[in-house]
Protein backbone atom coordinates (compact mmCIF):
# COMPACT_ATOMS: atom_id res chain seq x y z
CA UNK A 1 0.00 0.00 0.00
CA UNK A 2 2.79 2.37 0.89
CA UNK A 3 5.98 3.42 -0.86
CA UNK A 4 4.54 2.95 -4.32
CA UNK A 5 4.49 6.35 -6.05
CA UNK A 6 7.03 8.65 -4.42
CA UNK A 7 6.73 11.14 -7.30
CA UNK A 8 3.20 12.09 -6.29
CA UNK A 9 4.26 12.54 -2.69
CA UNK A 10 7.10 14.81 -3.72
CA UNK A 11 4.90 16.88 -6.02
CA UNK A 12 2.21 17.22 -3.37
CA UNK A 13 4.67 18.22 -0.69
CA UNK A 14 6.38 20.69 -2.97
CA UNK A 15 3.02 22.35 -3.48
CA UNK A 16 2.23 22.30 0.26
CA UNK A 17 5.68 23.68 1.09
CA UNK A 18 5.08 26.54 -1.32
CA UNK A 19 1.83 27.28 0.49
CA UNK A 20 3.72 27.30 3.78
CA UNK A 21 6.57 29.44 2.57
CA UNK A 22 4.72 31.88 0.36
CA UNK A 23 3.43 34.20 3.14
CA UNK A 24 6.95 34.59 4.52
CA UNK A 25 8.33 35.15 1.03
CA UNK A 26 5.66 37.80 0.46
CA UNK A 27 6.76 39.54 3.65
CA UNK A 28 10.27 39.67 2.25
CA UNK A 29 9.03 40.96 -1.13
CA UNK A 30 7.20 43.84 0.54
CA UNK A 31 10.21 44.63 2.70
CA UNK A 32 12.47 45.17 -0.30
CA UNK A 33 10.17 47.34 -2.37
CA UNK A 34 10.13 51.11 -2.43
CA UNK A 35 6.82 52.65 -1.34
CA UNK A 36 5.89 53.83 -4.85
CA UNK A 37 6.02 50.32 -6.29
CA UNK A 38 3.74 48.85 -3.62
CA UNK A 39 0.55 50.19 -5.08
CA UNK A 40 1.18 49.11 -8.63
CA UNK A 41 0.18 45.65 -9.77
CA UNK A 42 1.36 43.19 -7.12
CA UNK A 43 4.02 40.94 -8.55
CA UNK A 44 5.49 37.83 -7.06
CA UNK A 45 8.86 38.17 -8.71
CA UNK A 46 11.48 40.65 -7.63
CA UNK A 47 12.97 42.84 -10.30
CA UNK A 48 15.03 45.07 -8.07
CA UNK A 49 15.98 44.73 -4.45
CA UNK A 50 15.65 47.91 -2.49
CA UNK A 51 17.36 47.80 0.91
CA UNK A 52 16.45 51.31 2.03
CA UNK A 53 13.66 50.05 4.29
CA UNK A 54 16.18 48.09 6.32
CA UNK A 55 18.62 50.99 6.37
CA UNK A 56 15.85 53.23 7.64
CA UNK A 57 14.63 50.80 10.29
CA UNK A 58 18.09 49.94 11.56
CA UNK A 59 19.00 53.63 11.64
CA UNK A 60 16.00 54.51 13.79
CA UNK A 61 17.09 55.14 17.39
CA UNK A 62 13.75 54.12 18.87
CA UNK A 63 13.67 50.81 17.04
CA UNK A 64 17.30 50.12 17.89
CA UNK A 65 16.38 50.66 21.50
CA UNK A 66 13.47 48.23 21.19
CA UNK A 67 15.72 45.60 19.63
CA UNK A 68 18.28 46.09 22.39
CA UNK A 69 15.51 45.73 25.00
CA UNK A 70 14.28 42.56 23.35
CA UNK A 71 17.75 41.06 23.42
CA UNK A 72 18.33 42.02 27.07
CA UNK A 73 14.91 40.81 28.22
CA UNK A 74 14.99 37.51 26.31
CA UNK A 75 18.55 36.72 27.38
CA UNK A 76 17.97 37.76 30.99
CA UNK A 77 14.72 35.86 31.24
CA UNK A 78 16.01 32.70 29.54
CA UNK A 79 19.08 32.63 31.79
CA UNK A 80 17.12 33.23 34.97
CA UNK A 81 14.45 30.70 34.05
CA UNK A 82 16.96 28.01 33.14
CA UNK A 83 18.88 28.44 36.40
CA UNK A 84 15.70 28.41 38.50
CA UNK A 85 14.28 25.44 36.62
CA UNK A 86 17.56 23.56 37.04
CA UNK A 87 17.44 24.12 40.79
CA UNK A 88 13.75 23.26 41.01
CA UNK A 89 14.13 20.08 38.96
CA UNK A 90 17.11 19.03 41.05
CA UNK A 91 15.04 19.48 44.20
CA UNK A 92 12.01 17.69 42.71
CA UNK A 93 14.17 14.83 41.55
CA UNK A 94 16.54 14.32 44.52
CA UNK A 95 14.74 15.40 47.67
CA UNK A 96 11.82 13.67 49.26
CA UNK A 97 9.46 16.62 49.52
CA UNK A 98 5.94 16.37 50.82
CA UNK A 99 3.43 16.94 48.01
CA UNK A 100 6.08 17.51 45.35
CA UNK A 101 3.86 16.21 42.57
CA UNK A 102 1.27 18.80 43.57
CA UNK A 103 3.90 21.51 43.48
CA UNK A 104 4.96 20.32 40.04
CA UNK A 105 1.38 20.33 38.77
CA UNK A 106 0.76 23.77 40.26
CA UNK A 107 3.76 25.24 38.41
CA UNK A 108 2.36 23.87 35.16
CA UNK A 109 -1.08 25.40 35.70
CA UNK A 110 0.55 28.81 35.71
CA UNK A 111 1.08 28.41 32.00
CA UNK A 112 -2.49 27.39 31.21
CA UNK A 113 -4.18 30.66 32.12
CA UNK A 114 -4.83 33.05 29.23
CA UNK A 115 -2.41 35.99 29.36
CA UNK A 116 -5.21 38.45 28.65
CA UNK A 117 -6.85 37.61 31.97
CA UNK A 118 -3.75 38.72 33.85
CA UNK A 119 -3.16 41.91 31.90
CA UNK A 120 -5.12 44.09 34.28
CA UNK A 121 -3.80 42.70 37.58
CA UNK A 122 -0.24 42.89 36.28
CA UNK A 123 -0.80 46.42 35.06
CA UNK A 124 -2.20 47.50 38.41
CA UNK A 125 0.46 45.70 40.41
CA UNK A 126 3.22 47.14 38.27
CA UNK A 127 1.94 50.71 38.43
CA UNK A 128 0.43 50.89 41.93
CA UNK A 129 1.69 48.12 44.19
CA UNK A 130 5.27 47.23 43.25
CA UNK A 131 6.42 50.79 43.76
CA UNK A 132 9.35 52.03 45.81
CA UNK A 133 9.25 55.81 46.03
CA UNK A 134 9.55 57.10 42.47
CA UNK A 135 10.55 53.74 41.10
CA UNK A 136 7.92 51.45 39.59
CA UNK A 137 8.20 48.00 38.10
CA UNK A 138 6.16 49.28 35.16
CA UNK A 139 8.17 49.84 31.98
CA UNK A 140 11.39 48.33 33.34
CA UNK A 141 13.40 45.53 31.81
CA UNK A 142 13.64 43.92 35.26
CA UNK A 143 9.86 43.82 35.41
CA UNK A 144 9.57 42.12 32.05
CA UNK A 145 12.31 39.61 32.88
CA UNK A 146 10.48 38.61 36.07
CA UNK A 147 7.07 38.67 34.43
CA UNK A 148 8.03 36.31 31.61
CA UNK A 149 8.86 33.74 34.29
CA UNK A 150 5.13 33.11 34.67
CA UNK A 151 4.94 31.34 31.33
CA UNK A 152 8.57 30.35 30.78
CA UNK A 153 9.41 28.89 34.17
CA UNK A 154 6.67 26.21 34.13
CA UNK A 155 7.67 25.35 30.59
CA UNK A 156 11.35 25.09 31.55
CA UNK A 157 10.58 22.86 34.53
CA UNK A 158 8.41 20.71 32.29
CA UNK A 159 11.12 20.21 29.65
CA UNK A 160 14.05 19.90 32.04
CA UNK A 161 12.56 17.45 34.48
CA UNK A 162 13.01 14.28 32.38
CA UNK A 163 16.67 15.19 31.85
CA UNK A 164 17.40 15.57 35.55
CA UNK A 165 15.30 12.55 36.49
CA UNK A 166 17.23 10.56 33.91
CA UNK A 167 20.58 11.12 35.61
CA UNK A 168 21.10 8.06 37.84
CA UNK A 169 21.08 8.76 41.56
CA UNK A 170 23.96 6.32 42.02
CA UNK A 171 26.28 8.93 40.50
CA UNK A 172 25.34 11.44 43.23
CA UNK A 173 25.79 8.80 45.88
CA UNK A 174 29.17 7.70 44.56
CA UNK A 175 30.37 11.32 44.53
CA UNK A 176 29.03 11.86 48.07
CA UNK A 177 30.86 8.78 49.28
CA UNK A 178 34.03 10.23 47.78
CA UNK A 179 33.47 13.27 50.01
CA UNK A 180 31.85 15.74 47.59
CA UNK A 181 29.50 18.38 49.02
CA UNK A 182 26.02 18.88 47.56
CA UNK A 183 27.26 21.91 45.68
CA UNK A 184 30.14 19.93 44.22
CA UNK A 185 27.77 17.15 43.19
CA UNK A 186 25.60 19.65 41.35
CA UNK A 187 28.54 21.36 39.68
CA UNK A 188 30.69 18.34 38.84
CA UNK A 189 28.13 15.58 38.26
CA UNK A 190 24.66 16.88 37.46
CA UNK A 191 25.51 20.00 35.49
CA UNK A 192 27.79 18.40 32.86
CA UNK A 193 25.30 15.60 32.24
CA UNK A 194 22.32 17.95 32.04
CA UNK A 195 24.05 20.36 29.68
CA UNK A 196 22.23 19.35 26.44
CA UNK A 197 18.85 19.61 28.15
CA UNK A 198 19.82 22.94 29.65
CA UNK A 199 20.85 24.27 26.25
CA UNK A 200 17.53 23.32 24.67
CA UNK A 201 15.60 24.87 27.56
CA UNK A 202 17.64 28.05 27.30
CA UNK A 203 17.08 28.36 23.56
CA UNK A 204 13.35 27.65 23.64
CA UNK A 205 12.61 30.00 26.52
CA UNK A 206 14.67 32.64 24.73
CA UNK A 207 12.49 32.30 21.63
CA UNK A 208 9.27 32.44 23.66
CA UNK A 209 10.42 35.58 25.46
CA UNK A 210 11.49 37.15 22.17
CA UNK A 211 8.13 36.39 20.53
CA UNK A 212 5.94 37.64 23.38
CA UNK A 213 3.77 40.61 22.53
CA UNK A 214 0.64 41.19 24.61
CA UNK A 215 2.26 41.61 28.02
CA UNK A 216 5.04 43.74 26.60
CA UNK A 217 2.53 45.97 24.85
CA UNK A 218 0.60 46.52 28.06
CA UNK A 219 3.32 46.76 30.66
CA UNK A 220 5.87 48.96 28.92
CA UNK A 221 5.57 52.41 27.44
CA UNK A 222 8.97 53.40 26.09
CA UNK A 223 12.02 52.47 28.17
CA UNK A 224 11.50 48.73 28.09
CA UNK A 225 9.51 48.34 24.87
CA UNK A 226 10.35 45.27 22.81
CA UNK A 227 10.63 44.78 19.08
CA UNK A 228 7.33 42.91 18.79
CA UNK A 229 5.59 45.93 20.27
CA UNK A 230 7.53 48.18 17.94
CA UNK A 231 6.15 46.16 15.05
CA UNK A 232 2.56 46.72 16.17
CA UNK A 233 3.20 50.42 16.75
CA UNK A 234 4.26 50.77 13.16
CA UNK A 235 0.83 49.75 12.01
CA UNK A 236 -1.27 51.93 14.27
CA UNK A 237 0.71 55.15 14.19
CA UNK A 238 2.13 55.21 10.68
CA UNK A 239 -0.08 52.70 8.93
CA UNK A 240 1.09 53.57 5.45
CA UNK A 241 4.74 52.57 5.82
CA UNK A 242 4.25 48.98 4.77
CA UNK A 243 7.82 48.49 3.60
CA UNK A 244 9.29 49.54 6.93
CA UNK A 245 6.79 47.41 8.80
CA UNK A 246 7.66 44.37 6.69
CA UNK A 247 11.36 44.87 7.32
CA UNK A 248 10.79 45.07 11.09
CA UNK A 249 8.77 41.87 10.83
CA UNK A 250 11.64 40.20 8.98
CA UNK A 251 14.09 41.40 11.64
CA UNK A 252 11.78 40.07 14.38
CA UNK A 253 11.58 36.78 12.55
CA UNK A 254 15.31 36.27 11.94
CA UNK A 255 16.64 35.13 15.34
CA UNK A 256 13.88 32.57 15.76
CA UNK A 257 14.48 31.36 12.21
CA UNK A 258 18.22 30.93 12.77
CA UNK A 259 17.64 29.07 16.01
CA UNK A 260 15.00 26.96 14.37
CA UNK A 261 17.37 25.76 11.69
CA UNK A 262 19.84 24.66 14.37
CA UNK A 263 17.62 22.85 16.87
CA UNK A 264 14.53 22.04 14.81
CA UNK A 265 13.84 18.65 16.34
CA UNK A 266 13.92 19.88 19.94
CA UNK A 267 11.73 22.84 19.16
CA UNK A 268 9.06 20.46 17.93
CA UNK A 269 9.16 18.48 21.16
CA UNK A 270 9.10 21.70 23.15
CA UNK A 271 6.24 23.40 21.37
CA UNK A 272 3.99 20.43 21.66
CA UNK A 273 4.45 20.77 25.42
CA UNK A 274 5.51 17.20 25.97
CA UNK A 275 2.78 15.67 23.84
CA UNK A 276 5.34 14.32 21.36
CA UNK A 277 7.94 11.97 22.72
CA UNK A 278 10.47 11.60 19.94
CA UNK B 1 16.14 25.02 46.03
CA UNK B 2 12.50 25.09 45.05
CA UNK B 3 11.98 28.25 47.05
CA UNK B 4 12.87 30.81 44.32
CA UNK B 5 10.55 29.10 41.85
CA UNK B 6 7.70 29.03 44.33
CA UNK B 7 8.36 32.64 45.32
CA UNK B 8 8.35 33.94 41.74
CA UNK B 9 5.32 31.95 40.65
CA UNK B 10 3.58 32.92 43.87
CA UNK B 11 4.19 36.62 43.39
CA UNK B 12 3.40 36.59 39.67
CA UNK B 13 0.79 33.83 39.68
CA UNK B 14 -1.24 33.92 42.89
CA UNK B 15 -0.99 37.57 43.95
CA UNK B 16 -2.40 38.89 40.63
CA UNK B 17 -5.23 36.40 40.86
CA UNK B 18 -6.21 37.46 44.40
CA UNK B 19 -5.85 41.09 43.44
CA UNK B 20 -8.06 40.81 40.37
CA UNK B 21 -10.63 38.96 42.49
CA UNK B 22 -10.60 41.85 44.97
CA UNK B 23 -10.95 44.53 42.31
CA UNK B 24 -13.76 42.60 40.59
CA UNK B 25 -16.09 43.38 43.49
CA UNK B 26 -15.50 47.11 43.19
CA UNK B 27 -16.48 49.87 40.89
CA UNK B 28 -13.26 51.55 39.86
CA UNK B 29 -12.47 53.82 36.98
CA UNK B 30 -9.52 56.05 37.95
CA UNK B 31 -10.20 58.44 35.07
CA UNK B 32 -13.98 58.44 35.46
CA UNK B 33 -16.29 60.75 37.38
CA UNK B 34 -15.47 59.00 40.65
CA UNK B 35 -11.85 57.84 40.66
CA UNK B 36 -12.00 55.85 43.91
CA UNK B 37 -12.65 52.18 44.46
CA UNK B 38 -16.21 51.65 45.63
CA UNK B 39 -17.42 48.28 46.83
CA UNK B 40 -20.41 47.21 44.79
CA UNK B 41 -20.73 43.53 45.57
CA UNK B 42 -21.70 41.39 42.62
CA UNK B 43 -22.73 44.44 40.57
CA UNK B 44 -20.03 43.92 37.94
CA UNK B 45 -20.98 40.31 37.47
CA UNK B 46 -24.67 41.19 37.22
CA UNK B 47 -23.82 43.69 34.49
CA UNK B 48 -21.70 41.11 32.70
CA UNK B 49 -24.50 38.61 32.31
CA UNK B 50 -26.55 41.10 30.30
CA UNK B 51 -23.63 42.64 28.41
CA UNK B 52 -24.36 41.83 24.77
CA UNK B 53 -20.84 42.82 23.66
CA UNK B 54 -19.33 40.33 26.07
CA UNK B 55 -21.74 37.57 25.08
CA UNK B 56 -21.09 38.24 21.37
CA UNK B 57 -17.38 38.06 22.04
CA UNK B 58 -17.76 34.68 23.75
CA UNK B 59 -19.82 33.40 20.83
CA UNK B 60 -17.27 34.61 18.26
CA UNK B 61 -14.38 33.16 20.25
CA UNK B 62 -16.03 29.76 20.50
CA UNK B 63 -16.91 29.86 16.80
CA UNK B 64 -13.33 30.79 15.93
CA UNK B 65 -11.87 28.08 18.18
CA UNK B 66 -14.26 25.48 16.80
CA UNK B 67 -13.61 26.18 13.11
CA UNK B 68 -9.86 26.58 13.56
CA UNK B 69 -9.27 23.51 15.72
CA UNK B 70 -11.65 21.31 13.75
CA UNK B 71 -9.99 22.11 10.40
CA UNK B 72 -6.53 21.83 11.90
CA UNK B 73 -7.17 18.36 13.31
CA UNK B 74 -8.58 17.04 10.02
CA UNK B 75 -5.89 18.66 7.88
CA UNK B 76 -3.18 17.70 10.34
CA UNK B 77 -4.31 14.09 10.33
CA UNK B 78 -4.30 13.91 6.52
CA UNK B 79 -0.85 15.50 6.35
CA UNK B 80 0.47 13.15 9.03
CA UNK B 81 -0.79 10.24 6.93
CA UNK B 82 1.03 11.70 3.92
CA UNK B 83 4.22 11.82 5.97
CA UNK B 84 3.80 8.14 6.80
CA UNK B 85 4.68 7.27 3.20
CA UNK B 86 8.27 6.73 2.23
CA UNK B 87 9.60 9.23 -0.26
CA UNK B 88 12.87 11.03 -0.86
CA UNK B 89 13.20 14.39 0.89
CA UNK B 90 10.68 13.59 3.60
CA UNK B 91 12.76 15.09 6.43
CA UNK B 92 13.33 18.23 4.38
CA UNK B 93 9.62 18.75 3.69
CA UNK B 94 8.83 18.08 7.32
CA UNK B 95 11.25 20.82 8.36
CA UNK B 96 9.60 23.30 6.00
CA UNK B 97 6.18 22.26 7.19
CA UNK B 98 7.22 22.92 10.82
CA UNK B 99 8.51 26.41 10.07
CA UNK B 100 5.35 28.45 10.85
CA UNK B 101 5.37 27.17 14.44
CA UNK B 102 8.37 29.25 15.37
CA UNK B 103 7.17 32.49 13.81
CA UNK B 104 6.10 35.03 16.43
CA UNK B 105 2.28 35.42 16.45
CA UNK B 106 2.64 39.15 15.95
CA UNK B 107 4.72 38.50 12.80
CA UNK B 108 2.12 36.02 11.55
CA UNK B 109 -0.46 38.77 11.93
CA UNK B 110 1.73 41.19 9.97
CA UNK B 111 2.35 38.67 7.22
CA UNK B 112 -1.33 38.04 6.69
CA UNK B 113 -2.12 41.70 6.87
CA UNK B 114 0.37 42.35 4.09
CA UNK B 115 -1.16 39.52 2.09
CA UNK B 116 -4.73 40.71 2.42
CA UNK B 117 -4.73 44.50 2.63
CA UNK B 118 -6.46 45.79 -0.51
CA UNK B 119 -4.09 47.35 -3.08
CA UNK B 120 -0.97 45.87 -1.45
CA UNK B 121 -1.80 42.26 -0.81
CA UNK B 122 -1.63 39.56 -3.40
CA UNK B 123 -4.80 37.77 -2.30
CA UNK B 124 -7.31 40.57 -3.02
CA UNK B 125 -5.51 41.20 -6.32
CA UNK B 126 -5.76 37.59 -7.47
CA UNK B 127 -9.35 37.24 -6.33
CA UNK B 128 -10.21 40.39 -8.22
CA UNK B 129 -8.47 39.50 -11.47
CA UNK B 130 -9.45 35.82 -11.54
CA UNK B 131 -12.94 35.80 -10.04
CA UNK B 132 -13.89 39.46 -9.99
CA UNK B 133 -14.38 39.21 -6.23
CA UNK B 134 -13.69 42.22 -4.03
CA UNK B 135 -12.00 41.18 -0.81
CA UNK B 136 -11.93 43.86 1.83
CA UNK B 137 -11.47 42.57 5.35
CA UNK B 138 -11.85 46.08 6.69
CA UNK B 139 -15.52 45.95 5.68
CA UNK B 140 -16.57 42.36 5.22
CA UNK B 141 -17.12 40.75 8.63
CA UNK B 142 -17.52 37.20 7.32
CA UNK B 143 -14.32 37.38 5.30
CA UNK B 144 -12.44 38.90 8.23
CA UNK B 145 -13.59 36.02 10.41
CA UNK B 146 -12.69 33.46 7.76
CA UNK B 147 -9.24 34.97 7.35
CA UNK B 148 -8.48 34.80 11.06
CA UNK B 149 -9.38 31.11 10.87
CA UNK B 150 -7.21 30.57 7.77
CA UNK B 151 -4.33 32.39 9.43
CA UNK B 152 -4.65 30.19 12.49
CA UNK B 153 -4.72 27.10 10.27
CA UNK B 154 -1.54 28.22 8.52
CA UNK B 155 0.16 28.86 11.84
CA UNK B 156 -0.87 25.82 13.86
CA UNK B 157 -1.70 22.88 11.57
CA UNK B 158 1.98 21.79 11.67
CA UNK B 159 1.66 21.25 15.42
CA UNK B 160 -1.26 18.88 14.89
CA UNK B 161 0.57 17.11 12.07
CA UNK B 162 3.58 16.52 14.28
CA UNK B 163 1.70 15.26 17.33
CA UNK B 164 -0.45 12.93 15.24
CA UNK B 165 2.56 11.80 13.23
CA UNK B 166 4.31 10.86 16.45
CA UNK B 167 1.23 8.89 17.49
CA UNK B 168 0.93 7.14 14.11
CA UNK B 169 4.59 6.16 14.02
CA UNK B 170 4.35 4.54 17.44
CA UNK B 171 1.37 2.32 16.50
CA UNK B 172 1.94 -1.44 16.24
CA UNK B 173 1.73 -2.93 12.72
CA UNK B 174 -0.16 -6.13 13.47
CA UNK B 175 -3.72 -4.76 13.74
CA UNK B 176 -3.38 -3.16 10.29
CA UNK B 177 -2.09 -6.36 8.70
CA UNK B 178 -4.83 -8.34 10.40
CA UNK B 179 -7.49 -5.93 9.16
CA UNK B 180 -6.16 -6.16 5.61
CA UNK B 181 -6.23 -9.93 5.74
CA UNK B 182 -9.82 -9.72 6.93
CA UNK B 183 -10.60 -7.67 3.83
CA UNK B 184 -11.32 -4.32 5.45
CA UNK B 185 -11.32 -1.32 3.13
CA UNK B 186 -9.40 1.90 3.85
CA UNK B 187 -12.30 3.63 5.51
CA UNK B 188 -13.02 0.64 7.74
CA UNK B 189 -9.37 0.44 8.75
CA UNK B 190 -9.39 4.11 9.62
CA UNK B 191 -12.63 3.96 11.57
CA UNK B 192 -12.17 0.68 13.44
CA UNK B 193 -8.39 0.38 13.78
CA UNK B 194 -6.53 3.67 13.47
CA UNK B 195 -9.00 6.01 15.12
CA UNK B 196 -9.51 4.07 18.37
CA UNK B 197 -5.75 3.68 18.75
CA UNK B 198 -4.80 7.33 18.20
CA UNK B 199 -7.81 8.76 20.04
CA UNK B 200 -5.75 9.73 23.13
CA UNK B 201 -3.28 11.60 20.90
CA UNK B 202 -6.13 13.38 19.09
CA UNK B 203 -7.75 14.42 22.35
CA UNK B 204 -4.45 15.66 23.77
CA UNK B 205 -3.85 17.68 20.61
CA UNK B 206 -7.34 19.15 20.69
CA UNK B 207 -6.76 20.04 24.33
CA UNK B 208 -3.55 21.95 23.61
CA UNK B 209 -4.91 23.65 20.50
CA UNK B 210 -8.21 24.63 22.06
CA UNK B 211 -6.52 26.30 25.02
CA UNK B 212 -4.32 28.24 22.61
CA UNK B 213 -7.15 29.15 20.26
CA UNK B 214 -9.25 30.50 23.11
CA UNK B 215 -6.51 32.89 24.14
CA UNK B 216 -5.50 34.03 20.64
CA UNK B 217 -4.78 37.75 20.69
CA UNK B 218 -1.59 38.81 18.94
CA UNK B 219 -2.30 37.61 15.40
CA UNK B 220 -5.83 38.93 15.31
CA UNK B 221 -4.74 42.22 16.84
CA UNK B 222 -2.36 42.67 13.95
CA UNK B 223 -4.63 41.40 11.17
CA UNK B 224 -7.96 43.03 11.93
CA UNK B 225 -7.64 44.79 15.29
CA UNK B 226 -10.89 43.08 16.30
CA UNK B 227 -12.86 44.61 13.46
CA UNK B 228 -14.78 45.22 11.35
CA UNK B 229 -17.22 46.17 14.08
CA UNK B 230 -16.72 43.45 16.64
CA UNK B 231 -16.60 40.52 14.21
CA UNK B 232 -13.16 39.29 15.25
CA UNK B 233 -13.07 40.75 18.72
CA UNK B 234 -12.15 37.58 20.55
CA UNK B 235 -12.12 37.41 24.35
CA UNK B 236 -8.50 38.43 24.85
CA UNK B 237 -8.94 41.52 22.69
CA UNK B 238 -12.29 42.22 24.31
CA UNK B 239 -10.73 42.34 27.79
CA UNK B 240 -7.98 44.61 26.51
CA UNK B 241 -10.55 46.95 25.00
CA UNK B 242 -12.55 47.27 28.23
CA UNK B 243 -9.53 47.67 30.43
CA UNK B 244 -7.21 50.01 28.60
CA UNK B 245 -9.02 52.44 26.34
CA UNK B 246 -11.97 52.67 28.75
CA UNK B 247 -9.97 52.26 32.02
CA UNK B 248 -12.95 50.48 33.55
CA UNK B 249 -10.82 48.46 35.99
CA UNK B 250 -13.56 47.02 38.18
CA UNK B 251 -15.60 45.75 35.26
CA UNK B 252 -12.49 44.54 33.43
CA UNK B 253 -11.49 42.52 36.50
CA UNK B 254 -14.89 40.87 36.66
CA UNK B 255 -14.64 40.00 32.96
CA UNK B 256 -11.15 38.55 33.49
CA UNK B 257 -12.39 36.37 36.34
CA UNK B 258 -15.29 35.03 34.31
CA UNK B 259 -13.09 34.33 31.29
CA UNK B 260 -10.57 32.54 33.49
CA UNK B 261 -13.38 30.54 35.03
CA UNK B 262 -14.81 29.57 31.63
CA UNK B 263 -11.36 28.54 30.39
CA UNK B 264 -10.77 26.42 33.47
CA UNK B 265 -14.14 24.73 33.11
CA UNK B 266 -13.42 23.88 29.48
CA UNK B 267 -9.94 22.67 30.42
CA UNK B 268 -11.40 20.52 33.13
CA UNK B 269 -14.10 19.04 30.90
CA UNK B 270 -11.55 18.10 28.27
CA UNK B 271 -9.21 16.74 30.90
CA UNK B 272 -11.99 14.57 32.29
CA UNK B 273 -12.76 13.38 28.77
CA UNK B 274 -9.08 12.49 28.30
CA UNK B 275 -8.77 10.63 31.60
CA UNK B 276 -12.12 8.90 31.18
CA UNK B 277 -10.99 7.48 27.85
CA UNK B 278 -7.82 6.18 29.39
CA UNK B 279 -9.76 4.70 32.29
CA UNK B 280 -12.11 2.93 29.91
CA UNK B 281 -9.25 1.30 28.13
CA UNK B 282 -7.78 0.06 31.34
CA UNK B 283 -10.92 -1.61 32.73
CA UNK B 284 -11.80 -4.39 30.21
Amino acid sequence: MRANRPVYSILLWTFLSLLTLFPIYWLFVISVKPAVELFTTPSVLLETVYWKNYVKVLGDDTLRRYMFNSIVISTGNATLVTILAFMACYALSRFDLAGKENIFFWTITNRMAPAAVFLLPFFLLFTQVFVIGEWKLYDTRTGMILLYCTFNLPFAIWTLRPTIDGIPKELDEAATVDGATTWQVIREVIFPLARPGLAVTLILTWVFAWNEFLLAATLTSFNARTITTGLSEYVTTTGTEWGAMASIAIITLLPALLIFSVVQRHIVAGLTFGAVKE
Amino acid sequence: MLAPTIAILGIFGIVPFLYVLYVAFHQWNPFGANPYMIYNGAGNFRRLVFDSEFLTSIAFTLKFAFFAVFSEVILGYLLAQLFMREFPGRAFFRTIHTLPLIVAPIVVGSVWRLMTTPSIGIIPYLLKSWFGYDLNIGRDATMAFALTVIMDIWHWTPLVTLTLLAALVSLPKEPFEQAQIDGANRWQIFWHVTLPMIRPAILATVFIRLMDALRTVDEVWMLTGGGPGAATRYLGLHIWKIVFPKTDYGYGSATSIIVLYLTLVMCWLLYVALVARRGQRRTP
